[in-house]
């Protein structure tokens, strides 16, 4: 019998359905890999199995879980834990300043009763050092661990805290399946591959892993089955012998649903530069660009994809000058000042975050402000002369703010309405009019259709298109979904580990992408 | 009802019905009426300007400026120099202001400079800065070369007295100015005008590019920063203002109060200014000229009303007990909102 059944899993966020129908299984010492884009599901569906309060406290789940046959419904992580489920998180859960003894044990300590305790109750009994350290011990051992287990955790490599996550997982006694959230991402290739032999090891003690990763090598090289999630859906359920890396690839990206195939029409691009990136490191925390180069051609969108964590969102980050940045970046012919945004933004380029609600936006203030101070910082726009000083001229603001309201269709009760009450979709177009008041010439923009419901992701995209065709504006495009990409740019770079991994057109394969995001040499898996 | 509660905010709405309550005690206890509204008209002209010193911090985004001991502190010396030299009238009160101006934006700089290295924390730094310029400041007062017997202790030797009178030199220059009466009540005009003046600036300033960026920069500095503004620059230009504001509006409220109060007083000045201003709706991202007017003015007449009404029916220092458990009451209920917003 399975271990682990999951039958027809729904799961939505407000009106986001982030989940359709997952059903998967997993038996006893089975290896079982999950794999999928960002945002194709896995860390909900690993929520969901875990038990965690985002799920209930979001409304809950459809559909139901059986272990050993038997319905599993857990609210809390405790109950996950008490059926024998163990997860190492991909961000360490260690206390630094503990041993490695006392991190195993964390909170199922060994005691012996003392005098006082036998007054005041168990809350006060003695730990029971020597039996802790006998367990955490042999977890140790049974990873194949030689390292004294009374060091602090703080100093350790990174690998070794990984090990010690999963020695506390296996020190549990009742562990069956340990789920693993990309857990070589930060390993070495040779920690890596003594993590792989561990995990195997694992698994023939009986322990059923399930194995989250990006790496489709090694996904493919130590798993027994796959799943595959895309858009929430499982596409493929496999044994791993059955399927090549060059399949994984090809069903994890798929083709999304096609919003409007862009017509066949000659973008007669002209062979100029607008922007040269040469050598661009950005120190960007968790998405750092690490020595990239980059030409964008006038006139034209540039699509940049990759996974989360690549730097694909450092570049633009980086161009504006918001984070540390060097390397050289010439647009139009001149040397742009690094690290200076007003100079960014003097050079005629603008910028919509990705933050858009915490950098792109004020909150708190009217759409015809939101809409009209970039210019009015950056150009002197809207300004009357009164003596010595410039004031803002609100009647100035308010036609230009009338004017982008209905040219982009933005839906608000009026231009002093605040940007906070507007939905997603509509706050993006108050970004878009504010970068459009600096008339720009190059348009950064870094996941414009995130948070955003699928009917104005269209819109969002379709001005996009609009004002690169009637404005003439290159844009310059970052974005985690594929798909959208495809639907709008002209060539799509995809970043991997700070760099680009390859510039391919939109129409390329779908295993091509894949296995350019997930790192693979083209040319190698093709020979 | 709803409506209007919302839109006056609960707090205010509290305090305007307490207020209320107060006036008909006070009529009802035979307390004059016209007594009582000149001394509101007195009171929020002299505490204005300081808590308009509050705006220029929250909206350079530094919180409430509770360091006003600092700018307090430059308008004292320019007091006392300029009583040093025998100065008086109107005379003597610009020559305060101008001396106080150029040591208040040293000060006011160094302070802005400091606070960008404290980012998160200007309110509780703030405080405790203005603790130890204040304790600094006490050692100062008794080693300062001064001369005039106004200002030295009467048996002479060396330090300045507590409270140094104004009788001779600027006492009520300001109040007295173009003052009349409608009835029993007396109208400061000079001292209302004077706070008009730097209430406009300070709106005008407010409307300009300058102090757009400001403002930007104070309500959501990563906009801001991605925006080409000197955030960092902003900050300082904030604390600067607000450390002048309050050396003028230390050197107005003594004029007003005739004494200037050295030692530990300029400590207690900051915490009824934030009230001021927080009753006034400002929240700790935003605060404009409208939230100082009405905050200083139900602060005040709180005060004003409540003194007499509460001396009546009970023990004689409970009116400061209630001032004290007012103004702090309002600080820690505007410090709870989420981010402050309305207080």
């Amino acid at each position: 019998m399975d271990l682990l059944q999951i039958k027809d899993i729904s799961k939505s966020y407000e009106e986001n359905r982030v989940l359709k129908n997952v059903s998967l299984s997993i038996k006893e010492g089975e290896i079982h890999g999950l794999v999928g884009e960002n945002g194709a599901g896995k860390s909900t569906l690993m929520n969901i199995l875990f038990g965690m309060p985002v799920i209930h406290s979001t409304g809950g789940y459809e559909g139901e879980m059986l272990i050993d046959g038997k319905p599993y419904k857990p609210t809390t992580p405790e109950d996950a834990m008490a059926a024998g489920i163990g997860m190492v998180h991909q961000e360490f859960m260690l206390i630094p300043g503990f041993t490695i003894t006392e991190n195993i044990k964390l909170n199922r300590e060994k005691t012996l009763p003392t005098f006082l305790s036998k007054i005041f109750g168990n809350r006060l009994e003695k730990l029971d050092t020597e039996a802790m350290a006998k367990d955490a011990r042999e977890a140790l051992k049974k990873l194949d661990m030689d390292i004294d287990e009374y060091v602090p955790v703080a100093g350790l490599p990174v690998g070794h805290m990984q090990f010690i996550e999963i020695a506390r997982e296996i020190d549990k006694s009742k562990l069956r399946l340990l789920i693993l959230d990309e857990p070589t991402a930060v390993l070495t290739e040779s920690e890596a591959d003594k993590f792989l032999e561990v995990i195997k090891k694992l698994s023939q003690m009986g322990i059923a892993i399930l194995f989250i990763s990006h790496r489709l090598d090694e996904i493919k090289q130590i798993t027994d089955s796959i799943t595959i999630l895309r858009d929430g859906e499982v596409v493929a359920n496999v044994k791993t012998d059955e399927i090549d890396v060059k399949e994984i690839a090809r069903l994890m990206v798929g083709r999304k649903v096609e919003l409007s195939k862009k017509e066949d029409e000659d973008r007669g691009i002209k062979d100029e530069n607008i922007l040269e990136i040469k050598d661009l490191r950005v120190n960007m925390p968790g998405e750092e660009v690490k020595g990239l180069s980059l030409t964008v051609k006038k006139g034209e969108i540039l699509g940049i994809g990759g996974l989360a964590g690549q730097g694909k969102l450092g570049i633009a980050n980086g161009i504006m000058g918001l984070y540390e940045t060097s390397g050289s970046i010439v647009k139009d012919g001149k040397e742009l000042h690094l690290n200076n945004p007003r100079e960014a933004l003097k050079s005629s380029i603008a910028f919509l975050s990705e933050d858009r609600r915490g950098v792109g936006l004020l909150l708190d203030d009217s759409i015809e402000f939101n809409i009209a101070f970039s210019s009015l910082e950056i150009q002197d726009n809207f300004l009357k002369q009164v003596g010595p000083l410039k004031l803002i001229d609100k009647k100035k603001v308010r036609e230009h703010a009338n004017r982008m309201i209905e040219e982009l269709d933005i839906r608000c009760t009026g231009p002093k309405q605040r940007a906070r009450a507007l939905s997603g979709g509509n706050q993006q177009k108050v970004c878009i009019a504010r970068a459009l008041s600096l008339n720009p010439d190059l348009l950064l923009v870094s996941e414009p259709t995130r948070g955003i419901d699928i009917g104005a992701k269209k819109l969002v995209l379709d001005t996009l298109v609009k004002l690169n065709r009637e404005r003439g504006v290159t844009v310059i495009i970052t974005s985690s979904e594929l798909g959208e990409l495809r639907q709008v740019s002209d060539r799509i770079a995809i970043i991997y580990d700070g760099k680009v991994a390859g510039i391919l057109p939109p129409d390329a394969s779908d295993e091509e992408f894949g296995l350019l995001m997930a790192g693979e040499d083209l040319k190698k898996v093709v020979n | 009802m709803k409506d209007f509660i919302n839109r006056i905010g609960l707090p205010r709405f509290i305090i305007i019905i307490f207020l209320i309550f107060l006036m008909a005690l006070a009529i009802y206890l035979n307390i004059p009426l016209s007594d009582v509204i000149t001394d509101i008209l007195v009171r929020f002209g002299m505490n204005a300007i300081l808590v308009l010193a509050m705006v220029p911090g929250i909206q350079a985004g530094i919180g409430m400026n509770f360091n006003l001991p600092l700018g307090i502190i430059c308008g004292l010396i320019g007091a006392l120099i300029s009583i040093e030299f025998k100065l008086s009238g109107f005379t003597g009160l610009f020559v305060s202001i101008l001396i106080a101006l150029p040591l208040a934006a040293i000060g006011g700089y160094l302070y802005g400079k400091m606070l960008n290295s404290v980012k998160g924390q200007e309110m509780t730094v703030g405080n405790y800065v203005g603790y130890s310029i204040v304790s600094f400041m006490c050692i100062f007062w008794l080693l300062a070369p001064f001369k005039s017997p106004e200002l030295i202790w009467a048996y002479g030797g060396n330090g300045l007295r507590v409270t140094v009178s104004l009788e001779s030199s600027t006492s009520h220059v300001l109040n007295n100015f173009l003052a009349f009466k409608i009835g029993k009540v007396t109208v400061p005009t000079g001292l209302l005008l004077f706070f008009a003046i730097f209430a406009f600036l300070v709106w005008i300033y407010s409307q300009s590019n300058k102090g757009l960026s400001m403002i930007v920069a104070g309500s959501n500095a990563k906009f801001a920063l991605s925006n080409g503004i000197d955030v960092d620059k902003q900050r300082i230009k904030g604390t600067v203002f607000s450390t002048v504001l309050a050396a003028i509006g230390i050197i107005v409220y003594s004029q007003s109060f005739g004494f200037l109060q050295l030692y530990n007083a300029p400590l207690y000045s900051a915490m009824p200014a934030a009230a001021a201003i927080l009753i006034g709706g400002a929240s700790l991202k935003r605060a404009t000229i409208v939230h100082v007017l009405i905050g200083t003015i139900l602060f005040q007449s709180l005060l004003v009303v409540a003194l007499p009404v509460i001396n009546v029916i009970a023990e004689g220092t409970m009116s400061e007990v209630i001032r004290v458990i007012v103004s702090n009451g309002i600080i820690l209920y505007a410090l709870t909102r989420e981010g402050g917003s309305a207080a």
